[in-house]
């Protein structure tokens, strides 16, 4: 076949499809957005009839997967690192249940904090849930492990996970595919306690997902994807993990390392794989994207044996990405950088769009916390954020999604008054109105700006399940309807939108006011369509 | 052949344009590819840079090392100057616009950055956006800059033309033929200014 040019995100998305795919499950975040995306715009995906809708967060997206797998039918289920926090209870559940139909959690991680609030490192979590993680080094291999990891997961009756890193997720390369599963039909598990955790029930579940463990690592010896390669200096033996074995190929004329080289892609960690290692060499580097998972496993606490290196040991960084350089530094092999960067080059922060509804809602709001002082303004996850940067500095917190409207009330419990909480439309919809609901709950005297610019800006314009529910939603919640105020965030309305948002933060109760307006980003390729649709129908 | 060129420029600015018709040329001619592109965040009127490797052989890694790259291919001067680390000090080119897109306070004297560029060993500086509007759209300078770029890259000509004749093949006639003018002008001025 062909080679097609993909995305490591696409090349997933691609695979999963192949691989039988019956439902994608997700919410945006970068790095894994494309991945969804790619399945959405997807006329095959579309004929073979794949749901690839949005869901309202990374709960909701694992829950319908776990649903789906177990009517019988294989889903992914796709997030970004930190959505598998928000995932966490029914992901860890799942290890426990097992799957009917095969299930894949895909969670793409961001070292270096590309465009995330922290680098933490998903292997973790497949290796918390106890469950096979697949870990791909080129866009071929992405393509390869959704594939197999659905069949996996069905073989096994456990869910599989797929780590990516940023930098995979987001590099095209040439990809093969392989003949297409037909997907499967519905049909129930065979045993019918099976997805009831009851703890009697649970007991011999988990105790299945224990009995799995060596089973697993033997896949992982015999799957392909952890393989080794010796070397005839056993000075150094290398572990390398992911996209890290890129790196470490990169850094020899036609990939030909002089060392014995563990190339990892498959965890449970493949223990005698690691053990032949260890026997035939001195010492050893281990390359991993992300924490010092292995490296961790190797050294032990008491790190009595032969020397580990790696990120840990200080050969390596202990945060951040790697790049062919580091790598290169850590095997002591020479490196010459370009020319200096000159001293007149300045940063270009990403700053919020031209025109952007934000930025008026900021200025009004600004305003009318100027006799307050700084401190009082709980912030969420969105475009928005960059309020917290110059000219606009509005903003006091952005800890993760939905804790705006929380915090808002903890410190307003504490006394702090006002209180005000601000949160975009889909933020609020993926974990805000929980917490809404606890404001209304306790009487708790706090403002909320829920910012309704139509759609999930910061990620590239994915449809909010917000979208003409807002008012609804807080008035089900119990927000009182005089209370509820929207208005348009226009400059010429500053005046008369300022003199709201002072009534409403000068009320002694729970109070949400909606600035609406939509992004001019999805507003200008809406108006692109809309004119490209009338020239064709001329 | 190996060539590995790292893209830079703000948000908005094409530079993706320009890595997908270089990468649709390369597959043209039988080469590997990878391409490393960034999203998210810093598309807001923040910088932006992929990462280009083609190779007559298959290729490791997705990132270009640093002090390894042939090409900085730039459409916006500052930001070219953001990525001199990363070329080849013996053999690497910076091909980039003369034209600033200031939409930072502190942004410095243009004079300023052409004269570090000026002081590279191999450097094309080009008025993109003059260039583009004489092929009759200043829209077209991303292309202007490639074409400048062109007689370094190592793939043939006709090979990128036709990587714009597929990449635009959907917007008409006219927009190819006005792409295909930027090309050219920017080719010839790269030509006669190496
Ligand atoms: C748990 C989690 N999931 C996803 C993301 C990625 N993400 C950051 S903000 C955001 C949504 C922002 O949409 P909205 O609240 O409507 O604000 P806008 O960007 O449109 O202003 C997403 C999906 C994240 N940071 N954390
Ligand atoms: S993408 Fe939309 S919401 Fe985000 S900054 Fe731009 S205009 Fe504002």
């Amino acid at each position: 076949m062909d080679k097609i040019l993909l995305l490591g995100d696409e090349a997933i998305a691609q695979g999963a499809i192949d691989g039988g795919l019956s439902g994608v499950f997700a919410y945006p975040g970068t790095p894994s957005t494309e991945i969804t995306e790619y399945i959405q715009a997807s006329k095959e995906a579309k004929e073979l009839g794949i749901k690839s809708e949005w869901s309202a967060n990374e709960k909701t997206a694992m829950e319908t997967g776990i649903g789906m797998s177990y009517a019988g039918k294989k889903a992914m289920v796709c997030m970004k690192h930190v959505g598998l926090n928000v995932a966490a209870d029914a992901f860890m559940n799942s290890a426990i249940t097992g799957t009917n139909g095969g299930l894949v959690v895909v969670s793409a991680d961001d070292p270096s904090m590309h465009s995330s609030q922290n680098e933490q490192d998903s292997r973790f979590y497949g290796k918390f849930a106890m469950i096979p993680v697949l870990e791909p080094t080129n866009q071929q291999e992405a393509y390869d492990m959704a594939y197999y990891g659905l069949t996996l997961s069905e073989k096994f009756g456990t869910p599989v996970m797929i780590r990516v890193t940023t930098r995979l997720a987001h590099s095209r390369s040439g990809v093969v595919r392989k003949e297409q599963i037909p997907q499967n039909e519905m049909h129930l598990p065979g045993n019918h306690n099976q997805f009831i955790l009851l703890p009697s029930m649970a007991r011999k579940s988990y105790s299945g997902l224990l009995g799995k463990q060596s089973a697993f690592e033997s896949d992982g010896e015999s799957s392909g994807f952890n393989a080794f390669y010796d070397g005839n200096d056993k000075s150094l033996g290398i572990i390398a993990c992911g996209l890290a074995y890129n790196y470490l190929i990169e850094n020899f004329e036609d990939g030909k390392v002089p060392y014995p080289v563990l190339k990892i892609g498959q965890y449970p960690v493949p223990s005698a794989m690691v053990n032949t290692l260890y026997e035939a060499v001195d010492e050893i580097l281990v390359l991993e994207e992300g924490a010092p998972l292995v490296e961790e496993l190797l050294r032990g606490l008491l790190n009595r044996g032969k020397k580990i290196r790696g990120r840990m040991e200080g050969s390596l960084p202990r945060a951040g990405e790697l790049n062919p350089n580091l790598v290169a530094k850590a095997l002591g092999i020479e490196v010459e950088e370009g020319f200096e960067i000159p001293s007149v080059i300045k940063g270009r922060p990403p700053v919020l769009c031209d025109g952007c509804p934000h930025i008026d809602s900021f200025e009004a709001l600004n305003d009318a916390m100027k006799p307050y002082g700084r401190g009082h303004v709980f912030s969420d996850i969105g475009c928005y954020t960059l309020s917290a940067l110059k000219p606009l500095e509005s903003i006091d917190s952005c800890v993760d999604m939905g804790a705006s409207i929380t915090m808002a009330v903890g410190a307003a419990e504490a006394g702090l008054s006002p209180s005000i909480a601000v949160i975009g439309d889909s933020t609020f919809t993926h974990s805000g109105m929980t917490g809404l609901l606890d404001a209304v709950v306790k009487q708790v005297p706090i403002t909320v700006f829920i910012l309704d610019n139509a759609t999930v800006g910061m990620t590239g314009g994915q449809h909010s399940a917000a979208l003409g529910r807002i008012e609804d939603i807080c008035k089900g919640i119990g927000v009182e309807e005089e209370h509820i105020r929207v208005v348009k965030p226009l400059r010429r309305l500053h005046d008369e939108n300022l003199a709201i948002y002072k009534e409403e933060i000068a009320y002694k109760g729970v109070s949400v006011i909606i600035p609406r307006r939509e992004c001019v980003q999805t507003l200008s390729k809406r108006m692109k369509l809309k004119a490209a649709a009338k020239r064709n129908k001329k | 052949m190996k060539k590995d060129i790292i893209l830079g420029g703000v948000g908005g600015q094409g530079i993706l344009t320009i890595a997908a018709t270089i990468g649709t040329a390369a597959l043209l001619e039988g080469l590997y590819l990878k391409q490393s592109e960034v999203h998210g965040m810093s598309q807001r009127g923040g910088d932006v840079q992929a990462h280009l490797r083609i190779s007559s052989k298959p290729i490791a890694s997705d990132l270009i090392a640093a002090g390894k790259a042939d090409m900085v291919i730039a459409v916006e001067p500052m930001e070219s100057l953001r990525y001199v680390n990363m070329l080849n000090k013996d053999t690497g080119w910076l091909i980039t616009s003369m034209n600033p897109f200031a939409n930072i306070p502190d942004y410095p004297a243009i004079e300023d950055l052409l004269k570090e560029i000026w002081k590279l060993p191999r450097y094309i500086t080009i008025d993109a956006e003059k260039t583009a509007k004489e092929a009759g759209s200043i829209r077209a300078a991303n292309i202007v800059i490639l074409g400048a770029s062109a007689p370094f890259i190592g793939i043939k000509y006709q090979s990128l033309e036709q990587a714009i004749r597929k990449i635009f093949a959907k917007k008409g006639e006219d927009l190819i033929n006005l792409n295909l003018k930027a090309l050219k002008l920017g080719f010839d001025y790269a030509q006669k200014h190496r």
